[in-house]
C-alpha cells in the first residue's frame, strides 16, 4: 500500500508539473527582454523586464478597457442567465399554466442552437436592433440557455411541497416564497452556475468577434490579437505573453477561489 | 410531476417572459432566418438576395474543400477527445490508491479549464515557434526535420490538438480520479484474489464502472472540440496553412463574415444545426439506455 501510494503521488505530481509548464514558460517569457526571448537556447528562468512588458502590453491595446469590457460581459452574462433561468424554472415547477409544455420545449430546443450554428443570422438580428458594438449586443443574446433553467428545475423538484404549502398558510405569496425561502436554499447552485458562466462569458470568442468592430468594445481575449507577432513583425513575444497572462488571470482566479462550486457546476450543467 | 402549489393567472407568464423573449428573438428567429437565407444568394453588389433554392447545398456538397473541413473537424474532435481521455484514464488508473491531498491535486489540475482556448493557443504557439520555441529547439537535437507549423499542415494540427488537450486534460483527470475513488476497493481485491491481472481487472471492472464518467467526459470534450475551439483556430492558425486547420465552425464564420457569402454560410449553419440535433438525440437515447448513474 505504501509503495502504491508513492507511485500515485509521483504520477500526480508529474501530471501537475507537465500541465503547469506551459504557463510557467509563458510567464518566464513575459519577464524577458526581446533579446532574451529570441536567443537560443531558450532561457527558462525569469528575468527583469516584467514591469516594462506588462506596461507595454497594457498601453498598446488599451488593456484597462479590454479587461473592463470582459468583466462587464462575464458578470452580465452570468448574473443575467442566473436570474432569467431562476425565474423561468420557478414558474415551471410551482405553477400550472396553459402552454407550460410549449414553454418547456422551447427552452429545451435552445440546447441545440448554440451560437456557432446560427452565425450570420444572429448577427443580422442584432444589427436590426442597432445593438452592434454595444454592451447590449455583447450580453443579452447570450443570456438565455437551457442549462441554467434545467439545473434550477431539477433542484426545486427536490424541495418538499410542504415547504411551499407552509409558506402559503403563513400568508406568503409566490414571490415572497421565492425571495425568502427558495433563493437562500439555492445559493450553492447559484454559485456553481456563476463560476461556469463567468468563465464562459470571459472566454467566449466567436460572439464578441462578430458583434464588435471597435477596439473600445472588444473583449480581452479578442483585443490582444494585435499583440501576437505575425511573421513579418518584430517577434515581441514577451509583450504578447504579458498580455496573455493578464487575460487568463481573472477566470483562473475565479476557478481556484470557488473550486468547490466549480466542480459542482461542471457536473450539474452537463447532466 | 410535482403538484403546482401557487395559483395566479398572469404571474407564471411574467416569470418565463424574459427567457422566452430572448429565446424567440435570438434563437428561433435566427435559426429560421438561417433556413431561409440558405436558399438565397447575395447579388453581386450585395444589395439584394436572389432565390436559388437548393443551390447553396449542391455547391457545398460538390465542394471537396467542404468535405476536407468535415473530415478535419471530425478527426480533430475525435483525436482531442480520445487522446485526452485515454491518457487521463491511464494516469488515473495508475494513480488509483486511496490518497491524501486529493483536494489539493484537484486544484492543481483544474485551473487550466479557466484559460480561454485562444489564449491557450497563443501560449502553445510560442512553445512551437519554429525559431524561438522550446519544442522545435529540443527536437532539433533529435532530427533535422523542420517542425514549422507555418508550412506544414500536420504540425499546425498537432499544435491546436495539444493546446486543446492541455486545456481539457486536468479536469478529465480530476473526474476520473473522483470516479475511481467511488469504486469499492473490495471489488478489485476480490478479482485480484481470483487471479485477474491488472490489465484484466481494468477491462473487466474499472472501465465498465467508469462508463458514466467516460460518457460524460466524451460528450463534454467533443462539444468543446467541435464548437469552442473557434477562438483557438482564429487566434493561432486562421485555418491554415492552406486549409489544414479549417474546422466547420471556422469555415462557416469565414465564408459569412470575411467572404460575405451569407447564403453559403447560412447553408453551412443549417448543416451544423442538423448535426447538433442528431448528436443531442443520440446523447439522450444513449444516456438513458446504456449508462447507469
Amino acid at each position: 500500500m505504501d509503495r502504491s501510494s508513492a507511485i500515485t503521488h509521483v504520477i500526480l505530481v508529474a501530471a501537475v508539473v507537465v500541465l503547469a509548464f506551459p504557463l510557467y514558460y509563458a510567464f518566464v517569457i513575459s519577464t524577458q527582454s526581446l533579446d532574451e526571448v529570441t536567443s537560443l537556447p531558450p532561457k527558462l528562468a525569469p528575468s527583469t523586464h516584467l514591469v516594462q512588458n506588462y506596461a507595454d502590453a497594457w498601453s498598446r491595446v488599451g488593456m484597462g478597457r479590454l479587461l473592463l469590457n470582459s468583466a462587464i460581459v462575464a458578470l452580465a452574462v452570468a448574473l443575467g442567465k442566473i436570474v432569467i433561468s431562476l425565474l423561468s424554472a420557478f414558474a415551471i415547477v410551482y405553477f400550472d399554466f396553459r402552454g407550460k409544455r410549449l414553454v418547456f420545449w422551447m427552452i429545451f430546443v435552445t440546447l441545440m442552437l448554440p451560437v456557432p450554428v446560427r452565425i450570420v443570422s444572429t448577427y443580422q438580428v442584432v444589427s436590426v436592433l442597432g445593438w452592434v458594438d454595444t454592451y447590449w449586443g455583447l450580453t443579452v443574446p447570450l443570456m438565455a440557455s437551457a442549462t441554467g433553467t434545467f439545473l434550477f428545475r431539477q433542484y426545486y423538484r427536490t424541495i418538499p411541497d410542504s415547504l411551499a404549502e407552509a409558506a402559503q398558510l403563513d400568508g406568503a405569496g409566490p414571490l415572497r416564497f421565492l425571495w425568502s425561502i427558495l433563493l437562500p436554499l439555492s445559493t450553492a447552485n447559484i454559485a456553481a452556475l456563476f463560476v461556469i458562466l463567468f468563465v464562459y462569458g470571459w472566454n467566449d470568442y466567436l460572439w464578441p468577434l462578430m458583434v464588435t468592430n471597435s477596439q473600445e468594445m472588444r473583449t480581452a481575449v479578442i483585443g490582444i490579437d494585435s499583440l501576437i507577432p505575425r511573421t513579418s513583425q518584430l517577434p515581441e513575444w514577451n509583450v504578447a505573453m504579458a498580455a496573455a497572462m493578464m487575460v487568463l488571470l481573472p477566470p483562473v482566479a475565479v476557478i481556484v477561489a470557488m473550486q468547490r462550486w466549480f466542480v459542482k457546476g461542471l457536473i450539474e450543467t452537463e447532466k | 410531476m410535482r403538484r403546482a402549489v401557487f395559483r395566479n393567472p398572469w404571474l407564471p407568464y411574467a416569470l418565463v417572459a424574459p427567457q422566452i423573449a430572448i429565446t424567440i428573438v435570438f434563437f428561433f428567429w435566427p435559426a429560421f432566418d438561417s433556413l431561409r437565407l440558405s436558399l438565397y444568394r447575395a447579388s453581386p453588389f450585395g444589395d439584394r438576395l436572389i432565390f436559388i433554392g437548393g443551390g447553396n447545398f449542391t455547391r457545398l456538397l460538390g465542394d471537396p474543400a467542404y468535405f476536407r473541413s468535415v473530415a478535419t473537424s471530425l478527426g480533430f474532435s475525435l483525436v482531442v477527445t480520445v487522446a485526452g481521455l485515454a491518457v487521463a484514464l491511464l494516469l488515473a488508473s495508475l494513480a488509483n490508491a486511496r490518497i491524501r491531498g486529493l483536494a489539493v491535486y484537484r486544484t492543481l489540475l483544474l485551473w487550466p479549464y479557466g484559460i480561454a482556448p485562444a489564449v491557450a493557443g497563443v501560449i502553445w504557439l510560442f512553445v512551437f515557434h519554429p525559431s524561438f520555441g522550446v519544442l522545435p529547439y529540443l527536437l532539433s537535437f533529435v532530427t533535422d526535420y523542420q517542425f514549422n507549423w507555418f508550412l506544414k499542415g500536420w504540425v499546425a494540427l498537432t499544435l491546436i490538438v495539444i493546446a486543446a488537450v492541455w486545456k481539457q486534460f486536468g479536469y478529465n483527470l480530476a473526474f476520473y480520479l473522483a470516479g475511481l475513488q467511488a469504486i469499492p476497493g473490495s471489488v478489485l481485491e476480490a478479482a485480484s484474489v481470483d487471479g485477474a491481472g491488472p490489465v484484466r481487472r481494468f477491462f473487466a471492472i474499472t472501465f465498465p464502472l467508469l462508463s458514466p464518467v467516460t460518457f460524460f467526459l466524451f460528450t463534454l470534450n467533443m462539444t468543446f472540440a467541435f464548437f469552442e475551439t473557434f477562438g483557438l483556430i482564429h487566434a493561432v492558425t486562421q485555418g491554415g496553412p492552406g486549409d489544414a486547420t479549417s474546422i466547420l465552425v471556422y469555415r462557416a464564420w469565414k465564408d459569412g463574415f470575411d467572404g460575405l457569402q451569407l447564403g453559403y454560410s447560412a447553408a453551412q449553419s443549417v448543416i451544423l444545426m442538423l448535426l447538433v440535433i442528431a448528436l443531442t438525440a443520440v446523447q439522450f437515447r444513449y444516456a438513458e439506455k446504456k449508462v447507469t448513474y
